[in-house]
């Protein structure tokens, strides 16, 4: 039984993480340093969520990978430059906050929003992909909340595996405590997926998916809905960096035994 | 006033987890700041009893429970509908849960259908002047926030391992049970089973004393111009049976799996440690051929005491971010520390 899904994936940017980042203050609250400057990514989860349904899509015929983004539209933009060549999806843009100090249940309110748009969702053949956290607010609330607002009782956090069974239903893999994966079977869509690493490799840019895709990626982004994702109710007392710099021993031209011979005492202590 | 429940869950064999008693030491410590009259407990699971009877001494002021064979399994349905009713029962406008993969796939579902919110990798509270506060970090533990919400119900994810454990004895514990009316709908997914490598294989091990973490080095030309991973596979093999570190991997590393080249054959992504990877919280850390780099070092955050060792004397673990830096080859170093630590057990 091939079942044509159609599969959203939320997903927004994050600062590249080989940024240094310095939180400071703004009229709405904390925010970092230069952010609109910083060089930004698609989050690393959403982005092995969104080959993961490309993978899923391109084994289900028919199936159609929508990209929910919700992102400060020129920065999106610059992103969509290099994505748009990874795999094929239909980008639905919201133009605003990508802050980790934003509230997860906004920008959630925004997204289902957004999904519940989509002309012609179907919820039998719905699939909400995302990363189970993210690499800003790393909270693990925001697909949740949209599953919530979707009305989707099957939802799923770390998966790391979906494989379609013969019956349309869905057997998931997700990362529990102790190293180790749980493994559940799901009657069939709708279902929420938040993914961790998955098992796919990223992508080799494609310039054809590429051309295809920004077809549709420039339009999306001019009429880019803007979105008011703040934080409401939520106060924030500081934000502050790690204050612990260590004062780090640098041991050079020593034998191989003699750090053995330390490194064995320091852990036998 | 705040009315503070505590939300727990049985583990698979009717007992509690540790994290659930650091839950438990956290609430008591935040309903004495808050002036709160008490708390409450509430519990899910298939068999609820013992685990009530474990923490009977408490001082809670109820015990509120959701038992039965819909609720033995982790499923995002039932635990939803459960942690659900019993807030309602307790009328809470504070919950307090540990950060468990049960409860994180479904407190911000409860919070929503609450209307209340929650925060999760809560590190910290704190009831100054009778007001709540909670530490969390962003961006993947760079920064650390502390916060005040006006919402209510507020349920916090407590992150294990940072909270000290409830030390009380055992008694009996009076249960009211909660009834949840659980519809077919919430009843499509079934846990079929668990996956993982068995005891000796497991090289996840977050009790463990030491994270032992493996970088890309271990399989890149060394000094002779070849790789040798089987050689690196056997040392890092050899030391971790025995020592019994937890192992943890730099997400390059497990990356070149997917790249087609030669790994290290039991590292997987649950190894990752870092911006992709995981937080892990360990009193000692070793690093070993990996260049410490920010994306890789924010997963060490929680680590007490680092050490490295790396051919590179300027990488980023000499830039203040372990204790010790080892400027030597990897390969001879554990090579000698496994001979020494062979010997010591042997003895």
């Amino acid at each position: 039984m091939s079942i044509a899904y159609q599969i959203v994936v939320c997903g927004s940017i994050v600062p590249d993480p080989l940024q240094t980042l310095e939180p400071v203050s703004s009229p709405a609250g904390p925010a970092l340093k230069n952010e609109a400057m910083l060089p930004a990514v698609l989050d690393p989860w959403a982005g092995h969520a969104l080959f993961e349904a490309a993978n899923l899509a391109k084994n289900a015929p028919g199936s159609k990978v929508y990209l929910v983004s919700l992102a400060p539209k020129a920065k999106l933009q610059q992103v969509m430059m290099t994505l748009a060549q990874k795999v094929p999806f239909e980008l639905i843009a919201l133009d605003g906050s990508a802050s980790g100090f934003t509230d997860a249940f906004e920008t959630a309110d925004a997204l289902a929003e957004a999904i519940l748009a989509i002309p012609g969702l179907d919820k039998s053949k719905l699939l909400v992909f995302g990363g189970w956290e993210s690499a800003s607010r790393c909270a693990g609330v925001t697909m949740q909340v949209i599953g919530e607002k979707l009305g989707i009782t099957d939802q799923f956090q770390g998966v790391d595996e979906l494989k379609i069974n013969a019956d349309g239903s869905l057997e998931i893999l997700e990362r529990i405590d102790g190293g180790k994966h749980q493994v559940s079977t799901c009657a069939g869509a709708p279902a929420l997926l938040g993914w961790a690493t998955g098992n796919l490799s990223e992508p080799k840019n494609n310039p054809q998916v590429g051309m295809a895709n920004m077809r549709v990626v420039m339009p999306a982004l001019q009429k880019a809905k803007p979105v008011k994702a703040g934080a409401e109710g939520v106060s924030f007392a500081s934000v502050a960096l790690p204050k612990q710099m260590r004062e780090t021993r640098i041991v050079k031209d020593a034998a191989p035994e003699d750090i053995a011979r330390e490194i064995v005492e320091w852990i036998s202590k | 006033m705040e009315n503070i429940l505590l939300l727990l869950h049985t583990e698979a064999d009717g007992t509690l987890a540790k994290s659930a008693l650091e839950s438990l030491q956290t609430v008591q410590s935040l309903a004495g700041g808050l002036g709160a009259p008490g708390f409450s407990v509430g519990i899910v699971g298939e068999k609820i009893q013992d685990a009530a009877n474990r923490i009977a001494t408490c001082g809670a002021s109820e015990f509120l429970g959701v038992e039965g064979g819909d609720f033995a399994q982790p499923r995002y349905g039932s635990d939803a509908a459960a942690v659900e009713a019993i807030c309602k029962a307790a009328q809470a406008t504070v919950v307090v849960a540990p950060a468990t993969s049960r409860w994180n796939r479904v407190l911000a579902g409860a919070a929503a259908r609450l209307g209340g919110r929650v925060d999760t990798h809560v590190t910290g509270l704190s009831a100054e002047n009778c007001t709540l506060a909670v530490s969390r970090w962003y961006y993947r533990q760079r920064m650390e926030a502390a916060l005040q919400r006006t919402q209510r119900p507020w349920i916090l994810a407590i992150d294990p391992g940072s909270q000290p454990a409830w030390q009380g004895e055992a008694g009996t514990a009076p249960v009211e049970t909660v009834a949840v009316n659980l519809p077919e709908s919430c009843k499509r997914t079934a846990v079929t089973g668990l996956r993982a490598p068995s005891a000796d294989a497991q090289t996840i091990r977050p009790d463990a004393d030491l994270l032992f973490v493996t970088g890309a080095g271990w399989t890149k030309k060394q000094a002779d111009g070849a790789t040798h991973v089987p050689e690196a596979e056997q040392l890092i093999g050899s030391f971790l049976k025995l020592t019994r570190a937890s192992l943890g991997s730099s997400k390059s590393l497990v990356d070149l799996g997917g790249e087609g080249q030669a790994v290290i054959s039991f590292l997987t992504h649950l190894n990752q440690i870092g911006q992709t990877g995981s937080t892990p919280r360990h009193a000692k850390g070793l690093s070993t051929c990996c260049h410490g780099e920010e994306p890789h070092t924010v997963g060490w955050r929680f680590i007490k005491e680092r050490r490295a060792i790396s051919l590179d004397a300027n990488c980023g673990w000499a830039r203040g971010k372990a204790d010790v830096l080892y400027v030597a080859d990897a390969f001879a170093v554990m090579r000698k520390v496994n001979e020494l630590v062979a010997a010591k057990a042997a003895n």
